[in-house]
Parts: C-alpha cells; structure tokens; sequence
C-alpha cells in the first residue's frame, strides 16, 4: 500500500469507526492481556498517534484508565513511537514510523490489533511502552568518536569520499527505534548496531575507535539480551528509515576484521 | 579480544555456523561427482555401475580422503550441534510472543526454518549412513561379494547396494524429501554464510545470490534423481 492509500492516489477524506485490540499490561513485574476499545468518528487525516490521543481523551473522560504510549517529535525523526501493528512494526505502510502513518491506512469497521515491542531486551514499562535503554547502552559502549576540543574544524578539512559518505549518511538515518529488533524472530539488534558501526566506520572521523567500536558495541549487543542475526532480512523490511542489511554483513567484516587484528 | 569470544560471541557463533557449512557445500560438490558416475549406467548399459564403484573404491584407498572423512565428521558436528544451540538461544529471546506475527510479509519462510530444516536432514543423514555409510566401513552388508574393476582393482559392488537399497518406494520418498529439505536450507544458507564472513559489496553480493540459487536447485536435484533413477529403471 502505498501513503497516499490504496485507491488511486488521492485521499477522499472520510470518518471511520475501529475497534482496537490494545496491550495492556500495569508494570514490567505484572502479567498484561488484551483490552477491547471502540475508536469512534476517527477521521482518515488523523495519525495513528492521533487516534489514539482521541480515545485517551474519552477513556479519561468516562474516568478510565488512558493506554500508555511512546512518542515525540510525531514527524519521524526521533524514534519513539514503538507500536506492532496488526503484526508489524509501525504497521502496514512501508518506511514509516506509527506517528506518520495515517488512520486511511485502515477500513471502516477493521479490527486493529497493538502490542508493544516483544523482546526480553525491551522489556514493557506500561501497555505499549518499552524500556530501550539498551540501545543507549550500545552507543555507549562505542557509538562515539574522540574529538579535541577548541576551535571548530572547518567542515571541509578532511576530505571523504562521496560514495563512502553517502553510504554512512543512509546508515546514520537510524533512529533507534527498535522495529528490527521487534520484528526480527530471534529478536536480534543486528541491523540497529550495523546501522551505527557502519556510520562511523566509512568516515575519516571514526577511524581511530573503529575496531573497537565494533567490539565492544557487539559486546555489548550479548550482554543486553539480543539474539544473534540469521539473515532473514525481516528487520530490513520493517525499517522505518530503510537501513539495508548489508550493512550487517559489513558490521560482520568490521567485527571480523576486528577480533582477528587486535592486539590482545 | 581473545580467541574464544571470536567464536562465542552472537557473531562469533554464526561464523562458526557459516564456515562449516561452507565447509560442508565442498563435500557436497565432492559427493555428487562421485555419485553422480552411477549415471554412466544409463548412457551405456554395459557400464553395471563400474565407472561408479572406481570411484568410490578411489576415494576408499585415497589417504587425503580418508582423512577428510574425519575433517568432515568433525564438520558436521559442530555444525549440528552449534546450529541447535543458536536456534534455541534465538528463541529464548523473545519470552513472550506476538498475537499477530510479521510471517512472510518480512522475511522468506525457509530463511526462517534453517532449524527445522537442519533437523530434517539430520534425520535424514543418519538414515543415510545406515544405508551406506556403516555397510561400507564396518559391517558389509550386502556387499559381501567383492567386485572386479576394469581398472583391475578389486572394490565393494556399491553400486548393487544402491540399487537394493532403492528398489523400497518409501526409501525413494524419504531421500527425495531429504533433497528438497537441503534445496532450502541452501537457498537460505548459500548466500547467508557469504554476508556472515562480511562479504557486503553488493556486486558480489548479486553474485553470490544467483550463484547460491543454481547451486541449491541443481545440486540436490542430481541427488534425488539418484535413488528415482534405480527406482523407475533408468538404471541398474
Ligand atoms: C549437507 C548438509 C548441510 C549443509 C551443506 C549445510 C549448509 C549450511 C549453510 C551454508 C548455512 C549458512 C551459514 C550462515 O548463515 O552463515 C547453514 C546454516 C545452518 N544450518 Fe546447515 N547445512 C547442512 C546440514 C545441517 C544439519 C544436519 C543441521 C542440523 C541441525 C543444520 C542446521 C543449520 C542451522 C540451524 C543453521 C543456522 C541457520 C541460520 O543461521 O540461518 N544444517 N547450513
Ligand atoms: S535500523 Fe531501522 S528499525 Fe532498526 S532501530 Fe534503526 S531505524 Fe529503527
Ligand atoms: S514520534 Fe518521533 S518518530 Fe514517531
């Protein structure tokens, strides 16, 4: 489907009733289940976020308890807003995140089923949020690079080579959003660490830590939980920003080329 | 980092995964040549199977074979044993599942299967080397009668072992369906083992693709027209 909808292109704005099948779940130490709720007078123009704001609105008017949710910017550039879709990260548009995709992306009467993000490295805080500090803990780990401090360089003083640079960017447009984690059945962070690896290893800049950034960010990858890649490209499929999963094959250079060279 | 996390690491353990199965597709190349010379046969009927039995009698006295014998056994099971144990580690990490999965709409269902894949051939192989293997080294049977060669050796007749051992339909079936099992553990495993020892560049990568694809068609089609051919008479 494409996100100008499924008929011919343009968007016949319209209202439409759904039903949600929404993960409830109190604290990461309590079991969850399944909660049904009518979303009424839903306009297509609305984000999927949006929809739901709406329904919080009424469940805290009638004195319930409102679904809890991750977001931020809202245009897709943060990461944030973590939701499986009817059995897709960030649902069924492709390289869009949940806060861009838009209610004419469903049917008038459809049931919508939401989870949370299922990895025991992303165990759940509240309904459909997740703690992802793991990913923080990966970029700590190596996802950095040492620069001295005082004047800034002129951005020109190294020079990069084009594709090398335009590679790194598509890499860099990662936002950690763990959908390939969440889609991925051995729920591995592959493409996430490859994403960052790959940014810096391509750049003058991050050639100094660049074997043991992919060390100690793989390592780090283990400790968390993350299971190991097995190629099946689900993560790829997902992403809302398109990484490809070759970069993974080029974190497994990185990480070879790595453990064999290092000094100790 | 030390040696042992080179391969203990998740990585680690995948570059273990891809160089025995690379390991293992050399042996494959090796096995059908040799097999493959039961089709003479069918070319010329006065053949009897001889081309075939020189060759296995050849790799029976060939020191450097009989000493891969070992490298392959070792191949196999470490591939087996560390294919199991990364498909249930794979698995504990998600505790709990999802009510609506992602299924074919993000990967290749058998790209997904190299666990259940694996232990079908695994069921298959020890039926195989009960079939062959352990005739051949240990017991005899059915190859009691010693032949003569054209090349003047004297060999095991296992030609007339295949043939005996293919004239049961359902050994025919279960080696087909271990064929079609090892199509798409190789359809998913040719290329994978190439991205898991860093080869990224995508015009490789394109090669290797179409390379993994005729190799995982072909290969295990010769195999299974093999024990069809003794079974429908093309042969023997
Ligand atoms: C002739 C027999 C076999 C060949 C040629 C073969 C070949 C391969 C290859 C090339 C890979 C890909 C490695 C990678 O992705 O880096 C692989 C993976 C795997 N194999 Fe085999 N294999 C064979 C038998 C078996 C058996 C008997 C098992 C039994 C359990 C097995 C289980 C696995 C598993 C679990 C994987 C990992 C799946 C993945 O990473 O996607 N294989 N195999
Ligand atoms: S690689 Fe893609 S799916 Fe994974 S965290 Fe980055 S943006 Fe999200
Ligand atoms: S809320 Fe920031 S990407 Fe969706």
């Amino acid at each position: 489907m494409t996100p100008l909808g499924g008929t011919g292109g343009f968007m016949e704005h319209k209202n439409i009733n759904v039903k949600l099948k929404v993960w409830k779940q109190k604290n990461s130490q309590t079991a969850g289940r399944f909660e049904t709720y009518e979303a009424k007078n839903i306009s297509t123009e609305m984000s999927f976020l949006e929809m739901f704001d709406v329904l919080n609105e009424e469940l805290i008017s009638d004195g319930k308890e409102p679904i809890t949710f991750d977001h931020d910017c809202r245009e897709g550039i943060c990461g944030t807003c973590s939701m499986y879709i009817n059995g897709r990260p960030h649902g069924p548009w492709h390289a869009t995140t949940t806060c861009q995709l838009h209610m004419r992306a469903f049917n008038d009467g459809e049931t919508i089923v939401v989870e949370p993000w299922r990895a025991n490295a992303f165990p759940v805080i509240k309904d459909l949020m997740v703690d992802r500090t793991a990913f923080e803990r990966i970029i700590q780990a190596g996802g950095f690079i040492s620069v001295n401090t005082g004047n800034a360089v002129d951005a020109n003083a190294i020079p990069v080579d084009k594709d090398k640079a335009d590679a790194s960017f598509a890499a860099a447009a990662c936002i950690g959003c763990g959908a390939c984690v969440a889609a991925c059945k051995n729920s591995s962070a592959m493409l996430f660490v490859s994403a960052k690896v790959t940014h810096l290893a391509l750049l003058p800049q991050g050639e100094p830590e660049r074997r043991t950034r992919a060390l100690n960010m793989v390592a780090q990858m283990d400790k968390e939980g993350f299971g190991g890649c097995t190629n099946t490209g689900a993560c790829e499929a997902v992403c809302p920003k398109e990484i490809s999963i070759d970069n993974i094959a080029r974190l497994n250079k990185e990480y070879l080329a790595a453990g064999l060279l290092s000094e100790k | 980092m030390n040696w042992s996390q080179l391969f203990t690491s998740t990585i680690g353990k995948k570059i273990v995964m891809s160089v025995t199965g690379l390991f293992l597709i050399t042996f494959l190349v090796v096995h059908v040549g040799v097999n493959g010379c039961i089709f003479k046969d069918a070319i010329d009927s006065s053949d009897n199977g001889d081309m075939f039995n020189r060759a296995a009698q050849f790799m029976a006295r060939n020191v450097v074979i009989r000493i891969m014998e070992y490298v392959l056994f070792a191949g196999f099971f470490i591939h087996i044993i560390q294919g199991l144990v990364v498909e249930f580690e794979n698995r504990g990490k998600r505790k709990r599942g999802y009510e609506v999965n992602l299924g074919n709409r993000g990967s290749k269902w058998y790209s997904r299967s190299m666990g259940l894949l694996g232990t079908i051939l695994l069921l298959f192989l020890l039926l195989h080397w009960w079939h062959f293997w352990i005739p051949s080294r240990f017991t005899h049977a059915g190859i009691e009668e010693p032949v003569l060669l054209s090349n003047g050796f004297i060999g095991h007749d296992m030609f007339s072992l295949m043939k005996a051992t293919f004239s049961e339909w359902w050994i025919v079936i279960v080696y087909v369906l271990g064929c079609i099992s090892l199509a798409w553990h190789l359809m998913h495993g040719f290329q994978s083992a190439f991205r898991t020892l860093g080869l990224h560049n995508k015009k490789y990568l394109n090669m290797v693709n179409a390379l993994g694809i005729g190799f995982s068609i072909i290969v295990p089609l010769i195999f299974a027209l093999m024990p069809l051919s003794f079974k429908l008479g093309w042969i023997g």
